[in-house]
């Protein structure tokens, strides 16, 4: 080997150890938090914990919800992390069969309403929630003249042909909620009805989040200009855009019984390392600094409903009335059934 | 005494793959096949309960064996141009072609979209010709859009390792066929072709599996009613917890795929060939004569049409705002607008992605060059079982791999889960199978006897292996290198369920813009994209433009 790709090699090597050793160097403890993709926080509430409680804090991102708590689940005799944030509702009770939470008894959930608390014995505890329901393009609509959806039931109206996009519930967590939304609206049996009905309306079914609003959505280059997202979409629509926006281009369908609420958990990992720090992030993530820090960081609505929120979601963006509830041991015991009759009415 | 050596070489590899294939593997089966008390593998059941399984198999061969084909059919003539002629811009023409490679499938949707969707240029262009409001043709979520983009990534493993091998060819041999009186047609036919053969099967092969493997395309672009084994095995894993399922159906793709690699890397072993004449190399020239010209025009404007108009689409579109056309997208890459700790600095996930592909090109080229070397001696059985096994991780799925990380990495001294070596580890594994197949048709085409020769007038085999083998074998290596790189630059294979801290790459801060709604993360993703494309073109250059000047000298030397 030449001197020169040997060097390169020692640089490369020098590079890969000398994160590890920065990190070995600061003697504060280390708290480690394994979370999803889309979990975010900012600078300041980041660091604000860190000053506190005189800890590092690590984040671990491992892929989408169902991967990251999959990888947890497999982790388990060796956790890779204290505490776990992002189990929502549709896998709550697979990670609680599977064990891998302890109960963290005496946070104060007095701020979170009844219905987002769904693990009484206290391992899950309710962080955020987001309502997925129907985005669509105000412009599209207002153009043509054609009054926007109001509910479920309009998408199979022959006037809406062609208009809507919606997600694979069997690759994509959007997509069960929707028809976790049209179970809970149309019944067991009736979903399927309003399912075939809605294929023979050229219903267009995307398999994940992304390919179906920035593919097919009519905002974002598509030609459809209903799509399944969140009620925040419209807020994050304006957020980012460049200059100065101040009419949401979407808006979402909030109606009763037209949105399912996805409740994100967090929990302390059976096996942690700093279980005392782990129990402190928990805390943290329920204390105000964090829950005003959700709504523009992860787009979604703070668990404590005393918390502010942020103007643009004041402006562009409504929790749904009455959304559909379906509780979580229901969901597990029927996902398998219910996405296999969902594939079989709609795709196949 | 003989065999002793040969074994040396191979046993890195094998020690590599030990721990970081088989291992993971093992432990992941063992903890879905036989799980904890409380929990049972009785949907293990629903494998053999419907056709539905042989039929998911079914179709991810036959498409896998199609997008060969039309592979091979379209980007073949192209290898010939390549190897033959000289015209400008050439080396900048074969980035290109390496670039799709790198591509994240909802960024490729997106190039293919602006072309051919319903609002793309081609039925825009068409609804004005031929006055009509409905699309002409749509192609989203058919089996023709799997195959146009598995053509569109796997194009460059045919041009470049066929045109490299295709440019060591020796002319004599042509120069016989032809003063012999045979036809241009039938020299190709009865000369050419089967001498290309080694390189064509080595390239078929890995298209082979990159399309039986496919998942992104298939699930994207394919749309829901199309499932490949690894679309399956990971709507199994992570969407049903259906674990013990998804990795039956693993073993079922990878014990399919080695049968498959037997058969395959024995018939390649078979056709390989003795090239070295004495006659020289066949030299690559400008064209001459309208038909020679109009031959490799035609091609580069197919190839550009094929590969460069999606990537150009792709372009504009990081480019083009509201207002016209505007860098603003690429500005905004550098604004933490809302103020995260996670925000990804462009330089971070450049310099990050860089590192991991450095990382992992040493690692598949060292591993690479030993398997090769092993290979490259024709007969033996332990070969003939050694060669389809060193492909294995190419043809295993990602999400499996990826569990089996966390499952069996967990203990010291191997508890480098959260590493960032592990991720580099996990784009090595995909990629020195690519190292391994450009090496090999060439290495096999030196004569045993020319290194004879040269051991007997003395030379000591660090002598041999610079002046017999290198020069033969360096085209090759430089094509292992690119691909080693691209394949880590796109984040294949089992790194994408690799937990990792805050170290993001390119692809992962694209899929990061495109999880949030609103025109500026759109715009981003696309920035990022061109972002990534130009540096790994630039990034193909540099390891190509190395190996250029190391063939300028040996040409001095001879």
């Amino acid at each position: 080997m030449k001197p020169r790709y040997l060097l390169s090699v020692l640089l490369f090597a020098a590079a890969m150890v000398s994160p590890a050793a920065a990190a070995a160097a600061e003697d504060r403890p280390v708290v480690t938090l394994m979370t999803h993709d889309s979990f975010a926080m900012s600078e300041a509430v980041f660091k604000t914990f860190e000053n506190h409680h005189n800890a590092t804090l690590k984040i671990l991102k491992s892929g989408d919800a169902g991967a990251a708590l999959n990888q947890a689940i497999l982790s388990r005799r060796h956790p890779l992390a204290d505490a776990f944030f992002g189990v929502d509702n549709t896998f709550l009770s697979r990670a609680l069969d599977a064990g891998i939470f302890v109960p963290h008894p005496a946070p104060d959930l007095s701020g979170v309403p009844r219905e987002l608390q769904l693990d009484p014995q206290g391992r899950l505890l309710p962080i955020d929630f987001g309502d997925v329901c129907l985005n669509y393009d105000r412009d599209w609509f207002a153009e043509r003249g054609l009054a926007p959806p109001s509910g479920l039931a309009d998408l199979i109206d022959p006037a809406y042909r062609g208009l809507t996009v919606v997600q694979n519930p069997a690759t994509s967590s959007p997509g069960l909620a929707f028809l976790l939304t049209t179970i809970g609206t149309f019944g067991e049996n009736g979903c399927l009805d309003f399912w075939r009905r809605l294929r023979d309306n050229d219903v267009y079914v995307a398999n994940g989040w992304s390919d179906a609003y920035y593919g097919q959505f009519s905002r974002a280059g598509g030609t459809r200009p209903i799509v399944v997202s969140y009620a925040s979409s419209p807020a994050a629509e304006v957020f980012y855009s460049k200059g100065e926006v101040t009419r949401a281009p979407t808006a979402a369908v909030l109606g009763p019984g037209s949105a399912f609420r996805q409740i994100e958990f967090a929990g302390i990992l059976d096996g942690a390392a700093r279980p005392d720090l782990a129990r402190q992030l928990i805390d943290f993530m329920l204390a105000p600094a964090f829950q005003k820090d959700i709504p523009l960081q992860m787009w979604v609505f703070p668990a404590v409903v005393e918390t502010p929120l942020p103007e643009i979601f004041q402006r562009h963006s409504r929790k749904a009335e009455q959304p559909v509830a379906i509780a979580p041991a229901e969901i597990e015991r029927n996902r398998e059934e219910w996405i296999e009759r969902w594939t079989e009415a709609v795709l196949r | 005494m003989k065999i002793r050596p040969r074994v040396w070489l191979v046993l890195p590899p094998l020690v590599f793959l030990a721990l970081f294939y088989f291992f993971p593997l093992a432990g992941i089966f063992s903890v879905s096949f036989f799980p904890a008390e409380g929990q049972s593998t009785a949907r293990l059941l629903k494998l053999f309960q419907s056709g539905r399984y042989l039929g998911v198999l079914f179709f991810t061969t036959w498409q896998a064996a199609l997008s060969t084909l039309a592979t091979l059919i379209l980007a073949l003539p192209c290898a010939y141009v390549f190897a033959r002629f000289d015209f400008k811009g050439k080396r900048i023409l074969q980035s290109i072609t390496t670039v799709p490679f790198v591509l994240p499938t909802v960024v490729t949707a997106a190039g293919f979209q602006a072309l051919l969707g319903p609002r793309g240029i081609f039925n825009s262009m068409a609804a004005q010709l031929f006055s009509t409001h409905a699309p002409l043709i749509n192609i989203d979520h058919t089996i023709w859009f799997v195959l146009l983009a598995h053509v569109f990534y796997n194009y460059t493993i045919v041009l470049r390792i066929v045109s490299a091998f295709w440019s060591q060819m020796p002319r004599n041999v042509i120069e016989a066929g032809r003063m012999l009186g045979a036809s241009g047609i039938r020299i190709f036919f009865s000369i050419t072709l089967p001498l290309l053969l080694p390189a064509i099967t080595a390239a078929s092969l890995l298209t082979f599996m990159f399309c039986f493997t496919s998942f992104g395309v298939v699930l994207i672009l394919g749309g829901p009613r199309l499932a490949t084994v690894e679309v399956e095995i990971y709507r199994q894993a992570l969407h049903l917890f259906n674990l013990p399922l998804a990795a039956a159906l693993s073993l079922v793709q990878i014990v399919f795929t080695f049968g498959l690699m037997f058969g395959y890397t024995r018939l390649e072993r078979r056709c390989s060939v003795s090239l070295i004449g004495d006659g020289g190399r066949v030299v690559s020239a400008a064209a001459r004569g309208w038909k020679a010209k109009l031959f490799v025009r035609g091609n580069v404007a197919l190839m550009l049409l094929l590969l460069g108009a999606p990537l150009a689409a792709l372009l504009v579109r990081s480019i083009s705002t509201e207002n016209g056309l505007s860098l603003v997208y690429f500005a905004a890459l550098l604004e933490n607008k809302a103020q995260s700790i996670l925000y990804v600095p462009p330089v971070n996930a450049v310099l990050n992605s860089l590192t991991y592909a450095f990382a992992a090109t040493v690692i598949a080229l060292l591993l690479g060059i030993c398997s090769a070397a092993y290979l490259k001696t024709p007969g033996g059985k332990t070969a003939g079982l050694l060669d389809p096994l060193l492909m294995l991780p190419l043809a295993t799925s990602a999400v499996t791999l990826g569990f089996g990380f966390i499952v069996a990495l967990d203990a010291p001294p191997l508890d480098i889960r959260t590493s960032p070596i592990l991720p580099a580890i996990a784009h090595a594994l995909v990629a020195f199978p690519f190292v391994i197949r450009s090496l090999l048709p060439a290495w096999r085409s030196i004569p045993p006897r020319l290194r004879e020769a040269a051991a007997v007038l003395g030379a000591s085999p660090p002598i041999v292996w610079r002046t017999v083998d290198w020069p033969v074998i360096r085209r090759a290596m430089a094509v292992g290198a690119v691909f080693a790189f691209a394949v880590s630059m796109g984040e294949f294979g089992a790194s994408v369920f690799v937990v990792r801290p805050d170290t993001p790459t390119m692809p992962l801060a694209i899929f990061r813009f495109l999880s949030h709604p609103g025109p500026l993360n759109y715009g981003r993703a696309m920035a990022m994209s061109t972002l990534l494309m130009l540096i790994t073109a630039i990034g193909f250059m540099l390891i190509e433009w190395r190996t250029a000047r190391a063939r300028g000298t040996a040409h001095a030397a001879a």
